[in-house]
């Protein structure tokens, strides 16, 4: 699934990384803890979490993870967006909950990374 | 061939939870300029990154010292700080000391030791109370050229 698809079946805000909308991710993974996020080996994984801070974003670089969506409202903060700028990462932000955005983007194809 | 070694160091203190993580993304860059494949790297740098969260949260201040080499890269964490009680049981998944600080961060469910573990080739873990932690990591380089080999 192509990002731009994900951000048009949420009709999310995308705050960074517009040029990468192409990007495919196939894996849906839902998480506040990143330690758990830390463990994930699969590829072309897109997170979902409500934990909006500079270490969500140190996160996603260590683990390959190029896109992340911010649900519950949650907003990035200034250094997340430079940070995400520089590692050439992409944030969407949501009003929805983690468990519609979740719902939403399984029904559309998006594969469980377990 | 002959063995080149590159060696890089950086200082981390402890409690600066804004900087965890900086450590590790200057290694990554650097690595990723060696043809190394992106697979050993992130194994490498998620070691790293726990390692760097875990001297933000428990240690005063720490050392970390990467040797890449044409067959290995080794990291070796030495921190100054409490120590760790018993390090059968903080290698345990689950089991933590962590504060409501290190939680909020998105930390702190007792699985950064054996995450790193599991993102070793060889691991090795050595504490003195009121001395501090030192780990040695080695991993195995997989060159991208040599994928196929």
């Amino acid at each position: 699934m192509e990002v731009k698809e994900v951000v048009s079946i949420l009709n999310a805000k995308v705050i960074c990384g517009k040029q990468y909308l192409d990007k495919s991710v196939d894996f849906g993974f839902a998480s506040d803890l990143m330690s758990d996020v830390l463990t994930l080996d699969a590829d072309n994984i897109l997170l979902i979490t409500g934990l909006s801070n500079l270490q969500t974003i140190r996160t996603l670089e260590m683990s390959d993870i190029c896109v992340v969506i911010l649900a519950r409202d949650k907003k990035a903060s200034k250094g997340m967006i430079e940070l995400a700028i520089e590692s050439d990462l992409l944030i969407i932000e949501t009003e929805k909950s983690m468990f519609k955005t979740a719902g939403l983007l399984f029904e559309a194809g998006l594969k469980s990374v377990y | 061939m002959v063995e080149e070694t590159i060696s890089l160091q950086y200082k981390i203190d402890g409690g600066d939870f804004k900087k965890a993580g900086y450590a590790s993304s200057q290694i990554k860059k650097r690595l990723q300029k060696l043809n190394i494949h992106p697979k050993v790297i992130k194994k490498i740098v998620i070691a790293l990154y726990e390692a760097e969260i875990n001297v933000v949260a428990y240690a005063y201040d720490a050392v970390i010292r990467i040797e890449i080499g044409n067959e290995t890269v080794k990291v070796k964490i030495k921190d100054n700080g409490p120590g760790i009680q018993d390090i059968n049981q903080a290698m345990e998944k689950g089991y933590s000391t962590a504060s409501s600080k290190i939680r909020e961060m998105g930390f702190g469910a007792g699985m950064g030791l054996s995450n790193m573990k599991k993102n070793s080739d060889k691991f090795d873990i050595k504490s003195k109370i009121n001395e501090g932690t030192e780990i040695n990591i080695i991993n195995y380089r997989i060159n991208i050229k040599n994928e196929n080999n």
